[in-house]
């Protein structure tokens, strides 16, 4: 039903879109067809599949190495008490910098390749990792601590068996902003300096007035980014549901 | 019928003494100077209003207060330590959701420390106490599809195979229906028998039903415990003359108290 709905929406946003081009005959260097831009798809389809693979790639590592580093941080900060008062500061500055201006200095240290886009996907997508579950985390009802404190339980064995399963939920949350804004970092990396992928291209193409071929590369990169987001929703809700925690309030 | 400071039942070198208890918690002085001897093997339960300070009290025999919130003893009467012999049962069943009836019950092999000497606990065992409770067919169920008197059947199997001489149950009824409650009421005293229990609770009806000891804590700062310890014993029937008797009683006692917010 809810599949038939989205199609339903897309399908009209296109006609929409046609009759809009149509009716006020904009030209088509400001916003091209649909049709055009489903030609232009089907005609440009290997270069943008190269480029859509390599923007890609960038925000799978950087979601990956993002998630490992804020995992990381997040149980530190639970378990090790003297460190957080030193790492709280470096989360709050990740935070409120804004990572766009970072960009270009990231490109100058990192270079033009792979690994200044995945640290701009890292920087951005770390702090609402981090944040999520280091919230669950601090969350272990205060009777279960109390239970594995009389149980005389090793504080490690409680952490992964208690602590971190029932803290799932609120990391659920964090990776479904993260994979969502992962993105935005790979694509804000290859603005200010790349040579492949689909931002690289949406820039290029701008400067040849080949509109068509940007607004291609926008749909891919639309459609890239909703099937990642609705994957990851996918199988975050399965893992909690499997773990019948779906309807654990967090 | 007693209704007087500590004293009839003579005193066992298991009984837990607390003595010269005091605590101040953010800013406000709960206990003052507060003595309490708890019997060995039997039903003590501590009734107070809410917030009149007997979490605080069970949490400190449970060892699970800081040490700078409270001055005072609490030890057994020859003189031990009653760290490592202490279960736990709350109203919350504290049941992991993802895993089996059986897993959770067993939950204390997972979480204990590889050089602690505390034995695992066999899983026949468990499986055998979980028959007898009931929950035979249940064994490989998740928590989320059984009723809220299972869970607590289930929380109380976890808390027997733990095997300790001391069990502190905070409140574990009270979220309970009343039928449930009833039943977990019977099932909790007949296997905790010989065991030394200290209970929580603000319901006077619960406190006639299940102890051996009555204590009443008054507020708003708790400096001694009114002792009750009825003649009969329990588990009682409500329509006990006695019970009636006590129930105005203790109704009249806690009305007088009272209790502050922590």
């Amino acid at each position: 039903m809810n599949s038939i709905r989205v199609i339903i929406v897309l399908v009209g946003l296109l006609i929409l879109w046609h009759f809009t081009v149509e009716i006020t005959s904009v030209p088509s260097y400001i916003l091209p067809g649909p049709l055009a831009v489903i030609q232009t798809l089907g005609n440009q389809f290997p270069t943008l599949i190269k480029h859509a693979g390599y923007t890609l790639t960038e925000i799978l590592l950087g979601f990956a190495i993002g998630t490992l580093l804020g995992c990381g941080s997040a149980l530190t900060l639970a378990t090790a008490k003297p460190l957080r008062a030193w790492l709280t500061p470096v989360l709050v500055i990740t935070q409120s910098l804004p990572v766009f201006a970072l960009a270009p200095i990231l490109v100058l240290w990192l270079g033009y390749g792979l690994p200044s886009k995945v640290a701009m996907a890292v920087l951005i997508i770390y702090f609402p990792i981090t944040a999520a579950f280091y919230d669950g985390l601090r969350r272990t009802p205060k009777d279960w601590q109390a239970l594995a404190q009389v149980m005389n339980a090793s504080p490690l064995a409680f952490l992964i068996h208690v602590r971190i399963p029932l803290a799932l939920p609120s990391l659920a949350s964090g990776l479904r902003v993260a994979i969502a804004t992962a993105p935005i970092g790979a694509i804000v990396g290859e603005w200010v300096g790349s040579s492949q992928g689909l931002g690289y291209l949406m820039l290029h193409a701008n400067g040849r007035m080949q509109i068509d071929l940007m607004f291609a590369a926008l749909s891919l990169l639309a459609l890239m980014a909703v099937t990642l987001y609705l994957t990851t929703d996918h199988l975050l809700n399965r893992l909690l549901k499997r773990m019948s925690l779906d309807d654990l309030k967090t | 019928m007693q209704v007087h400071g500590q004293g009839g039942l003579p005193s066992k070198s298991e009984d837990i003494i607390i003595k010269n208890f005091s605590l101040t918690y953010e800013n406000r002085q709960v206990f003052s100077d507060f003595s309490l001897n708890l019997h060995s093997g039997k039903w003590n339960v501590l009734l107070g209003r809410s917030g009149v300070g007997k979490s605080s009290l069970l949490k400190a025999i449970a060892g699970l207060l800081p040490t700078r919130l409270f001055e005072g003893y609490i030890k057994r009467k020859d003189g031990t330590d009653i760290d490592g012999q202490i279960s736990w049962m709350t109203q919350d069943d504290l049941l992991l959701p993802w895993l089996s009836i059986l897993d959770n019950v067993l939950i204390r092999n997972r979480l204990r420390s590889s050089r602690n000497s505390t034995p695992l606990i066999k899983k026949e065992d468990a499986t055998d106490l979980l028959e007898q409770l009931g929950l035979g067919n249940s064994l490989g169920q998740k928590p989320d599809t059984l009723s809220g008197g299972m869970k607590q059947r289930t929380a109380l199997a976890r808390t027997l195979l733990e095997n300790r001489p001391i069990v502190l149950l905070d409140e574990p009824f009270s979220a309970l229906d009343a039928i449930t409650r009833a039943e977990m009421q019977e099932l909790t005293f007949k296997y905790l028998e010989n065991k030394t229990v200290v209970m929580i609770t603000h319901d006077p009806l619960e406190a006639l039903r299940l102890a051996h000891f009555i204590f009443i804590l008054t507020g708003p700062i708790v400096c001694k415990a009114k002792y009750f310890s009825p003649e009969s014993s329990p588990i009682r029937n409500l329509n006990n003359p006695e019970v009636m008797n006590l129930y105005d009683e203790l109704i009249s006692e806690l009305s007088m108290s009272k209790g502050g917010k922590i």
